[in-house]
């Protein structure tokens, strides 16, 4: 099975869509106000003609480039690639200034290797062991696992949790759109046949993720790019020995970015945010930090690029996505017929295996890309925006119109776009709504399911052991930002 | 402002899904589920006008890219653009909308006319050949129906 995959994986087809994504990616990641996210979302309708392993690899092998590449921007133009690079990049652009900006580029590099095969080693062994438990869940498990999940975007790392929960909220609202309910009853269709089918969530998520983007983009179109000197030169000097001098930092980083990726709705941006943190904390010299010092990019850069992998854990073993990416990746599944699930380890084994490989391959290839990425970011960042923006926009379009072949899409990629827009401008997060639009159908079937089978005794809930060990992590979520405040006030 | 206006949402949502069926034998019929999201949706909009009121910020504030001309005609060109594209596309055609949307656009945002117009057939091109060529997506014709290749 290993070797079928492998040919899979080894066919001149797949070899070239990897390449092409590779190339893809690293464009998208290095120029500042389009993201990872952005880059899938684009990729969609392309994957739509393609088998299941290269459309997957495409989209594995695209965001791996993006979130490291997003580094690049961050050295030179102190402007975040992407939103994962945000985290140091005042300390990246510090250490520019201060001439090491080959040392900053090489370490977000070589690390981001290093956090990547971490995630997908996890990936690998976690995924399907996990499956083997889900295999006996229920809709009663099903049913605590999505609340979870739906509530860990909300309260963990989220500023303002009330506007968190408004967002989760008006994601599960238009989840609730269509027929496609337990009772089979059109909902809020005002007898029109474009919503009956309920409303397709590629345009949306371009809508969300590129179309606000363009307008955050046109919106600061004044504000001129400086771009920083850096002498390039070998960016693997050094490395060695910052790999021995920071084993500690790098398997923290590399384990917490997982770990993060694993948790619904927070993925390589919190995790980035969350190890420089931790990185600072824990540094023997965290008074270094902010001006220009290594370590705190080392640990943060191998983070991104592992909770990339491990928000594909909860996506293939229970359809739950533990990031945006995943989010729409969880959709191609579908259309490929890979459904998510705990017996697609033995139902589709070889396409999985294959991915894996895809997620290994993706991450030694960024090496040599990544190389040619650093030396080229000078022509990269020079693209003229005035020109890239609009050329993209008419590609949102096409890509919109092209999932139903419906001008219906680009009506939903424009009205999503626009919502996402104002609720970011406010302070109102996209990834719960995104988070509730996927999980909305699965939240209330289960329920549903779970009421019927439990004959509408609540008891039945928290009967079944796993479901209530479940249960009770719900309430510790929820207790947390409880307890959050009353240690303030304590203060 | 948005907590008022999505306390008028869930008001609305509630008041429409009372005239949904009920389920024979069931407790939960398919109203109930939008009906305890706009609930939860009208709490939360009370919640961020109490919270706003304390503030006692202003009630709605500009982004300040609003009084500058080239991004404010900008994000109109985008939206309006948009708007365009969805009522004119099945009549004009793709090509012909992409391309004026692209020169407009880029006009707009700052390129020159030559680059504009240069940059909008290319793209429009390189779209037709990838997307309905390869990919085989029907982008409309429109007006230009009968030289269709």
């Amino acid at each position: 099975m290993l070797f079928e995959a492998l040919k899979l994986v080894l066919d001149p087809y797949v070899l070239g869509v990897i390449l092409g994504s590779a190339v893809f990616g690293l464009f998208v990641g290095a120029v500042p106000g389009l993201t990872a996210t952005m880059a899938t979302a684009l990729l969609v309708p392309v994957t739509f003609f393609m088998e299941p392993v290269p459309a997957i690899a495409s989209i594995v092998t695209a965001t791996a480039m993006a979130i490291f590449a997003g580094d690049i921007p961050s050295c030179l133009l102190r402007m975040p690639g992407t939103p994962a690079s945000a985290a140091y990049t005042d300390e990246a652009y510090a250490m520019t200034r201060k001439g090491q900006g080959e040392l900053a580029l090489g370490a977000g590099l070589v690390f981001s290797v290093i956090g990547g095969l971490f995630g997908t080693a996890v990936l690998i062994l976690a995924a399907p062991a996990l499956a083997e438990v889900a295999l006996r869940f229920s809709s009663f498990e099903y049913f605590w696992l999505v609340v979870l999940g739906l509530l860990c975007a909300v309260f963990i790392a989220l500023a303002n949790p009330l506007k968190g929960v408004v967002s989760l909220l008006l994601g599960l609202l238009v989840a609730c759109v269509g027929l496609d309910n337990p009772a089979g009853f059109p909902r809020f269709t005002f007898g029109n046949a474009e919503l009956a089918g309920g409303l397709t969530l590629i345009p949306i998520m371009i809508g969300m993720f590129a179309v606000s983007e363009i307008l955050r983009g046109v919106a600061r179109i004044d504000e001129p790019w400086e771009m920083a000197r850096a002498q390039i030169g070998n960016v693997f000097r050094g490395m060695w020995g910052l790999t021995l001098r920071y084993k500690v930092p790098v398997l923290r980083g590399s384990a917490l970015g997982t770990a993060i990726g694993v948790l619904p709705g927070a993925g390589a941006d919190i995790a980035a945010w969350m190890s420089y943190a931790v990185s600072k904390k824990f540094s023997k010299e965290p008074e270094k930090f902010g001006t220009g010092h290594v370590e705190g990019i080392v640990e943060a850069g191998a983070s991104n690029n592992s909770a990339l992998a491990g928000a594909w854990v909860p996506a293939l073993v229970f359809g739950i996505p533990g990031d945006s990416i995943t989010a729409i990746v969880i959709g191609v599944l579908y259309i490929k017929g890979l459904n998510p699930g705990p017996s697609i380890f033995m139902e589709n084994a070889t396409a999985i295996y294959a991915i894996f490989m895809v997620f290994i391959l993706a991450n030694l290839l960024l090496l040599p890309l990544g190389i040619a990425a650093i030396k080229s970011a000078k022509q990269l960042l020079r693209a003229p925006r005035h020109a890239l923006m609009p050329v993209i926009l008419l590609f949102c379009i096409v890509g919109s119109f092209a999932i139903n072949n419906s001008v219906f899409g680009v009506v939903l990629m424009l009205a999503f776009g626009l919502i996402a827009y104002f609720m970011e401008e406010n302070g109102f997060p996209v990834a719960p709504a995104i988070l509730g639009m996927v999980l909305g159908a699965m939240l209330e079937e289960h329920f549903i399911r779970a009421m019927i089978r439990g004959d509408g005794e609540l008891v039945a809930f928290v009967q079944r052991p796993i479901a209530a060990g479940l249960a009770a992590a719900v309430l510790m979520v929820l207790a947390w930002p409880v307890a959050a405040w009353l240690l303030r006030r304590k203060r | 402002m948005t907590g008022a206006a999505l306390v008028a949402l869930a008001a609305a949502i509630l008041w429409h899904v009372q005239g949904f069926p009920e389920m024979p034998g069931q407790r939960f019929g398919p109203a109930w589920f939008p009906g305890v999201l706009a609930t939860g949706l009208g709490g939360c909009g009370l919640l961020l006008i109490v919270s706003g009121a304390r503030e006692r910020g202003p009630w709605l504030t500009l982004p300040d890219w609003f009084r500058r001309s080239r991004p404010l005609f900008g994000v109109a060109s985008v939206i309006l653009g948009l708007l365009f594209y969805v009522l004119a596309a099945d009549k004009l055609g793709f090509h012909l909308v992409g391309v004026a949307l692209l020169t407009i656009w880029i006009r707009v945002l700052g390129g020159s006319w030559r680059a504009a117009v240069a940059v909008a057939i290319v793209a429009t091109v390189l779209i037709h050949l990838s997307f309905y060529k390869l990919l085989r997506i029907p982008l409309p014709w429109g007006l230009l129906e009968r030289y269709a290749f």
